[in-house]
């Protein structure tokens, strides 16, 4: 009787290989192209803010009352403001203030939404009930108004702008991590945890967040971008950050509005730099959405 | 008496001095008829002139009250100017100087047709300058001269002053004492909080919150013939850039507090001829006020590194082209007989003409004081002309010197309650007066005394000084007191130090005519004398 032994070199050829990070930001730039380009977008951000003093010669916030309103030119590439600041110095670091408050209050917010929305789709009940019509109420504010009121009680400041974005994130973050959730606790997993006699805290920190990952990746990548427009927002009407500290929607605020005409460059570079910021967030965002999304792949 | 003279003429002498620099228009007949359209920056906090201390009041608000006496519209920082409003001629002053006695026209009526009599300016001055426990009223201190009022018959009012002062009739022709009615203020003395009810050119008619304020012609007026327009509408718009652009679209005729020089250079050049340009010095200023009840600020020394560190000489020709501001003073409007001259102003900390040897010292008394990391945070409004322009450009000074600030700018009433309640390192606030008047203007820099100077100091020395400048006839003695307070607030003690005075620069529709552009803000907007050429 003849048999067939498969060789061990053929069972090892049969397993997938595991992805090295190169390989899957390949496959990724391959598939996404314009998610690619966001994430460059992204990737060039960032740089910025970190290497924003080897970027520049100029002090961003010093006044130089010999160089007022200059156009650009090859001493300033994006030309100056009223005060004589360069403006290139001003957005790389500008750079700073967006990604910090970008970041700080997506990140925040959404991790605090996570642990509110998978908490919430476990106990279920009542308590669901009850919790999510909380979230109602928050969400029936539009986003801007609501860091708007928040801002209005707690002052302007950068900690105090990361505050105003990071509140109304977290009912938006909680709301679509709690849809992921609800149907992870229906897993058999979860009901084999409960059975085992875990806690409630290990069974939503162990075994149900790791879970919701890639609906909370998607939500904190396109919160970003929000979390950079409504900062921009709050500064161009002076209630974010405050002069001198360069950021960008402070610098539209500034001198764009009444220089518009005759110094134009004021109020473009600014505008084009949260503009392509929050492009960039929001291409990076979809596709990583896209990409993770596995009814997307069919 | 040759002191009445010259103490009468000197409040304003030399504010007409820079104020002409419109051109000289030629005189033409008035024409009658027409709304003239105008925008607010801001909305009136209350309707009571006597309570308020805000231009958002007086723009949509004085072209319906009478005064007692007030600056010629015509020639309003003129000091020998100064005309009845309601009273019949100005009086001449009896009991050496102490006494002044005005008569009431005949037939005046408030606008609810209730007579207008003595009895009215009396129950107006008395809670001016003696108010009843309750009621807020802003210019006790200017009025501070004043030991009686009375009002012997229907016609007569009287005043009796504790000793003569020349800052009495500047401070009598303040544009907020609006005249109201006693039966009103009998029935309910704050009912002029909230309600309009005057004897003014104008008659209140409509007021939509965040929006108008308009007023419809008094055919009763007591001035004959006046006022030429039919109405007004005031119209706020919180944002500059909303106030330019009405004028230019011919919205609005004009915006009565001032617009920067970028504006007007925009306007002029897009309108041409079809806009005019009035501009003049303004009796404003912004004053750096470090927390004296606060380390370090309670340390002279580091007061004094503060202005030290300020090129004022090297920063007003800059500013200036950027905000309202424009002119190097001391406390003194400038270029008033009383003012510091340009030399006089060098001998102070942070006028000197060698901004690095000013600097150097700056440095060395902080470190004399322990303080050579200093951090702080500026207190401002969340004004961008001038406060937050002015307040960049100090953050930028202060760090010539190596001190770190951060600015923390809110709007006007929180910045208020901030400054009332001591909770700031160093704030940013402004003396804005109306009538040029330093010996009543400078009250405000006799600390906690003063009631509006959030610096929380008191300094019996500074106070005797005034008190003694205030008493005193001889203008001479007066300027010599007046140095050594200068030198006392903005040097040696260094309690406030001023950045720059304000300019003011008024581009309005050409055909708007009869107004006249003063140093104040505050003064000539009832709008009577103001006609349309259209």
């Amino acid at each position: 009787m003849a048999t067939e032994t498969a060789s061990p070199s053929t069972v090892i050829e049969d397993i997938p290989r595991k992805p090295t990070v190169l390989g899957t930001l390949g496959a990724f730039c391959r598939d996404n192209p314009l998610g690619a380009f966001g994430g460059f977008i992204v990737i060039t951000m960032c740089v910025m803010a970190i290497f924003a003093p080897l970027l520049t010669s100029y002090d961003p916030t010093d006044n130089d009352f010999g160089a007022m309103l200059s156009a650009p030119d090859w001493d300033h590439w994006l030309g100056t403001d009223q005060f004589g600041r360069d403006l290139l110095s001003r957005i790389i670091y500008g750079a700073r203030t967006a990604l910090l408050v970008g970041f700080v209050s997506s990140f925040v917010g959404c991790f605090l939404g996570l642990i509110l929305g998978v908490t919430s789709a476990y106990f279920g009940g009542r308590f669901d009930l009850l919790f999510q019509r909380v979230m109602d109420v928050f969400m029936a504010f539009p986003l801007i108004i609501l860091a708007l009121a928040v801002v209005a009680i707690f002052g302007t400041g950068v900690f105090n702008v990361i505050i105003a974005i990071t509140i109304p994130v977290i009912p938006r973050a909680a709301r679509i991590v709690r849809a992921s959730a609800l149907a992870i606790r229906e897993m058999p997993y979860v009901d084999a945890a409960r059975a085992n006699g875990f806690s409630h805290a290990r069974i939503i920190f162990r075994h149900m967040m790791p879970n919701v990952m890639a609906p909370f990746l998607i939500i904190l990548t396109a919160q970003v971008g929000q979390a950079i427009l409504i900062e921009a927002s709050l500064s161009y009407l002076g209630l974010g950050v405050q002069e001198p500290v360069p950021a960008w929607g402070l610098m539209l605020r500034g001198g764009a509005q009444e220089y518009a005409e005759s110094a134009p460059w004021v109020a473009i570079f600014p505008g084009l730099a949260i503009t392509l910021a929050v492009f960039g967030f929001n291409l990076f965002g979809d596709s990583l959405r896209d990409w993770l999304d596995p009814k997307m792949k069919t | 008496m040759k002191w009445k003279t010259n103490i009468l003429a000197l409040p304003l002498a030399a504010a007409f001095a820079v104020g002409g620099l419109a051109a000289p228009a030629v005189a033409q007949t008035p024409k009658s008829g027409g709304i003239l359209k105008f925008v607010v920056p801001d909305e009136p906090p209350s309707f009571d002139g006597h309570r308020e201390t805000t231009f958002a009041l007086i723009h949509p608000i004085a072209p319906f009250y009478s005064v007692l006496i007030r600056p010629d519209p015509q020639d309003p920082d003129n000091p020998e100017k100064f005309q009845c409003d309601i009273c019949t001629e100005m009086p001449k002053p009896t009991d050496d100087g102490k006494t002044f006695t005005f008569k009431i026209r005949d037939g005046l009526k408030f606008h609810d047709g209730s007579p207008l009599t003595a009895k009215d300016v009396l129950a107006t001055f008395q809670r001016i300058i003696f108010p009843k426990e309750g009621i807020s009223s802003a210019r006790v201190a200017q009025l501070a001269m004043v030991e009686s009022v009375t009002s012997p018959d229907d016609k007569t009012i009287v005043f009796k002053l504790k000793h003569p002062s020349g800052a009495f009739i500047p401070a009598l022709a303040a544009p907020f004492h609006f005249i109201y009615s006693k039966a009103k203020l009998d029935a309910d003395p704050r009912w002029y909080e909230q309600n309009v009810m005057g004897s003014g050119p104008f008659i209140f008619d409509v007021r939509e919150a965040g929006a108008r304020i308009t007023g419809k012609k008094n055919p009763n007026y007591h001035h004959k013939g006046q006022p030429y327009l039919d109405g007004f509408e005031a119209i706020f718009a919180k944002t500059q850039t909303l106030r330019v652009q009405a004028i230019r679209g011919d919205q609005a005729a004009v915006e009565f507090r001032g617009l920067p020089p970028k504006s007007r250079d925009d306007l002029v050049a897009a309108l041409g001829k079809d806009i005019t340009v009035q501009e003049s010095d303004w009796n404003c200023l912004l004053i750096t006020s470090p927390n004296h009840e606060r380390k370090p600020f309670d340390d002279a020394r580091v007061r004094r590194a503060l202005t030290l560190a300020v090129d004022r000489w090297g920063g007003a020709p800059a500013l200036s082209k950027i905000a309202i501001v424009k002119t190097v003073g001391g406390i003194v409007f400038p270029n008033h007989p009383l003012a510091a001259t340009k030399e006089e102003l060098q001998q102070m900390a942070g006028y000197g003409p060698d901004i690095k040897k000013s600097r150097d010292e700056a440095r060395r008394l902080l470190k004399e004081a322990g303080q050579e990391n200093l951090k702080f945070t500026l207190a401002n409004r969340a004004v961008d002309q001038p406060y937050t322009i002015v307040g960049t450009w100090l953050i930028d000074q202060w760090k010539q010197i190596g001190v770190e600030v951060t600015q923390k700018a809110e709007a006007t009433g929180p910045f208020y309650a901030q400054l009332r309640s001591g909770n700031f390192d160093v704030a940013l606030d402004f003396n804005c007066q109306s009538v040029v008047n330093p010996l009543a203007d400078t009250t405000k820099f006799l600390g906690t005394k003063a009631g509006d100077q959030y610096g929380r100091y008191t300094n019996a020395k500074i106070e005797a000084i005034h008190d003694k400048m205030n008493k005193t006839a001889d203008v001479a003695e007066q300027r010599k007191l007046m140095r050594q307070f200068e030198k006392i607030v903005l040097d040696e003690e260094a309690h406030n130090s001023i950045s720059l005075w304000w300019y003011r620069i008024i581009p309005h529709r050409s055909y708007m005519k009869g107004w006249k552009i003063s140093s104040s803000h505050y003064i000539n907007n009832q709008l009577d004398v103001v006609w349309l050429d259209k």
